[in-house]
């Protein structure tokens, strides 16, 4: 408690300090924002509740690793890890999801846990469990009193490829003939069908934009923190909980729940001690939770 | 990559024996150990068992073990834990029970030697462990277990005696020194911190702050944030490698700046590599070193170990060879030791005679104390200096000068 209380003084003493959390928070929050965004794509098109999500986004952050092994600029790393994870996500759906888009939500949940772990064992099994990290070798840019806000190169730059990757999709699902196709089938898949939009295309299309987002993400999440073949579970989390807090088809609201997930586990974190921090997040999903619950409940009486 | 260069170096030990075998006619005995070979902690658990296989081989070259007028060759029968506790001790029971083991060697980490511990102890196996530092491991009153590396409460403690070293140099009292603390929440860590509170109370040294990492830990600004603001004079971070690895990138990036930094596992997250000039006067704690002066007459010197271990696994051609598996090997000579000692390969009496060990290896020396822990044994810091690991502490066999303040 005591520590609790120096925790909020220290903020309280140098309220410069706040406007650091918040920024770190965004930074962080920014790549939470996509996983969920890919996330919400597939569950809203697809209606499959991918687990294996953080798992992709390790896998992206490995293979940018693997590219910057062989001597490519890491910066390269993040559209090649959208390319390659966008192939890896196609022949995925080929073999496993298609099987179990039409099934009930249970198996489509299995098929995915089961990916998910096959995803963090053969990882594990060529990288090893050591974490990796790509160093861009970038300075730091020191800002406030005593330099107390970072910025890190590195992280900026990652967070303004998360931006202009997101502006990209949003761009392309208004108004390409294929986003059009997405959403159309995302509203009502049999009257897509009807209406002669080649669905199973459309799901395979879905499936590897998705791969290929959270590719990027963890390309740029190689770059600014560190990756372990068993991390993928964090970013699903974080996922799951910013898309159940938006809701689906809901994109300003992924991205703003995103970043506000993202500045409230800092706080969490400075407030609580770190060892809170993810439980922050997960508090706030039974916050949503219920208040959605509420609110449903409350419309359901107005209707008798 | 990495399991090709495993298999090389298995197979180059494979062709080691096989030239060996032909030469000296020796039984077996049969050691079991459950090893983590998949999950969390895989690169430990080869390192591990490159230490145990390196040391039989070793033993077996300079003509076995001799219990009483027969002579023996040690074989081990591993099975993988998966990193997992309850896996762990379910092997052990597979070994003991099904396969006849009368001997294990240790799992690696605390947690999984803690999770086997009772089993081998319920069955009187003794066990020798190399991996195991958690002090949990010994006020338990095991009878069976002994270990020969130093408990993990002393990992980090002579940090703080190097910060209280350096306030007497300065003319100030080391009850001024501000120490913080990040570790993480997991048996290990918190023994870490054990270790540092109860030195830091004897100098009367003040804790300004005092967390706990989560398990999977990526990001550890809001830590980083808070040591700014408060500016200790000794930072200790200890989280395995994930944490070292975090830790001293997100340091460099948040120019944080303390005099005097201490982690674990700054080897096995190859901070230097990874992280060249961000890592730099950085201090990191090890069981062992190379360039130590401690020799015996299987391994020879530390150094010498650390060059054929080298030769033998191709894995460890481009870095030092880790102290994982230079205890490992250690713990596998301190069995042969007992064995020949005993003369018998009675259970019982090989558990007397390890309690009676007292050795020297190229590891260090080796004493068991009651409860099984090695007390013959220091823990070295040592610090990163133009991207090499130099020894400065404990003094006695320091091979540098400590660089500080750190900038």
């Amino acid at each position: 408690m005591d520590e609790i209380l120096f925790n909020i003084r220290l903020l309280l003493d140098f309220p410069i300090v706040n406007l650091k959390i918040i920024i770190d928070g965004i930074m962080i929050g920014a790549l939470f924002a996509l996983a969920a965004y890919g996330l919400a794509l597939v569950w809203g098109v697809m209606n499959v509740k991918n687990l294996a999500q953080g798992d992709f986004v390790i896998a992206g952050g490995y293979v940018a690793y693997s590219l910057n092994q062989v001597g490519i600029y890491p910066l390269l790393g993040v559209p090649l890890a959208f390319v390659i994870m966008w192939g890896i996500g196609w022949v995925i759906y080929k073999t496993i999801i298609t099987r179990v888009i039409e099934r009930d939500l249970f198996t489509s949940l299995l098929a995915t846990f089961g990916l998910a772990i096959m995803m963090a064992q053969i990882m594990n099994l060529i990288f090893g469990s050591d974490t990796q990290s790509v160093d861009l070798g970038l300075p730091t840019w020191f800002l406030g009193p005593s330099g107390i806000i970072d910025l890190p190169a590195a992280k900026v730059i990652g967070v303004a490829m998360a931006t202009v990757l997101a502006i990209a999709v949003v761009i392309f699902m208004k108004h390409s003939r294929m986003g059009q196709a997405i959403r159309a089938t995302a509203q009502d898949s049999r009257a897509a069908r009807v209406m002669g939009i080649d669905t199973e295309k459309v799901y395979a299309f879905t499936f590897s934009l998705n791969a290929a987002i959270c590719g990027a993400a963890g390309a740029i999440i190689v770059m600014i923190w560190v990756i372990q073949p068993f991390y993928g579970i964090t970013y699903s989390v974080r996922a799951f909980v910013v898309v159940t807090a938006a809701g689906i088809g809901n994109l300003p609201g992924v991205i703003a729940a995103g970043l506000g997930i993202g500045a409230a586990e800092q706080y969490g974190g400075h407030i609580f001690g770190i060892g809170y921090q993810q439980a922050i997040a997960v508090v706030l999903l039974l916050i949503v939770l219920f208040v959605r619950l509420m609110q449903q409940r409350r419309i359901r009486q107005v209707l008798k | 990559m990495k399991l090709v260069t495993n298999l090389l170096g298995a197979a180059a030990v494979i062709g080691l024996s096989v030239s060996a075998a032909s030469a000296m006619e020796c039984d077996t005995i049969k050691l079991g150990a459950a090893i983590s070979l998949t999950g969390k902690y895989a690169t430990n658990g080869v390192n591990t068992k490159d230490g145990y296989e390196f040391a039989i081989q070793k033993i077996k070259d300079s003509g076995g073990v001799k219990v009483g007028d027969k002579c023996y060759n040690f074989e081990v029968t591993y099975y993988d834990d998966e990193s997992k506790g309850d896996r762990g001790a379910t092997l052990a029971e597979r070994l003991i029970n099904q396969d006849g083991m009368q001997y294990m060697l240790g799992p690696y980490s605390s947690g999984l030697t803690t999770a086997i511990a009772p089993v081998t102890e319920k069955y009187g196996i003794p066990m020798v462990e190399a991996e195991g530092a958690s002090r949990s491991l010994f006020n338990k009153g095991y009878k069976y277990l002994f270990a020969v590396l130093s408990t993990s409460e002393q990992y980090l403690a002579s940090a703080i005696a190097l910060a209280a070293e350096k306030a007497k140099e300065q003319g100030k009292d080391p009850s001024e020194v501000t120490v913080a603390v990040a570790v993480e929440n997991d048996p290990f860590s918190l023994d870490i911190r054990a270790g540092i509170l109860e030195d830091a109370e004897k100098y009367g040294m003040k804790i300004v702050v005092d967390e706990k990492l989560p398990r999977d830990l990526s990001d550890m600004t809001s830590i980083l944030t808070k040591v700014k603001l408060v500016k200790p004079d000794v930072l200790v971070v200890s989280g395995h490698s994930k944490g070292a690895a975090t830790a001293v990138r997100q340091i460099a990036e948040q120019g944080v700046s303390v005099p005097l930094i201490a982690m674990t596992h700054c080897e096995s997250a190859d901070v230097v590599g990874n992280f060249g000039e961000s890592a730099e006067n950085i201090l990191c704690s090890t069981q062992w070193d190379e360039t130590l002066t401690y020799e015996d007459p299987i391994f020879g010197t530390a150094s010498n170990y650390n060059t054929e271990v080298k030769s033998s696994f191709p894995a460890y051609a481009d870095r030092a060879v880790p102290y994982q598996t230079a205890q490992a090997s250690a713990a596998v000579y301190v069995f042969a030791d007992a064995f020949q000692r005993a003369g018998s390969l009675d259970k019982d009496a090989v558990r007397d005679a390890l309690a009676e060990t007292d050795m020297m290896t190229f590891y260090g020396g080796v004493k068991f104390s009651e409860a099984g822990n090695n007390v013959a044994k220091p823990m070295v810091l040592r610090q990163i200096q133009n991207g090499e690991y130099k020894v400065v502490a404990p003094s006695d066999f320091a091979a540098a000068e400590l660089v500080w303040p750190r900038p």
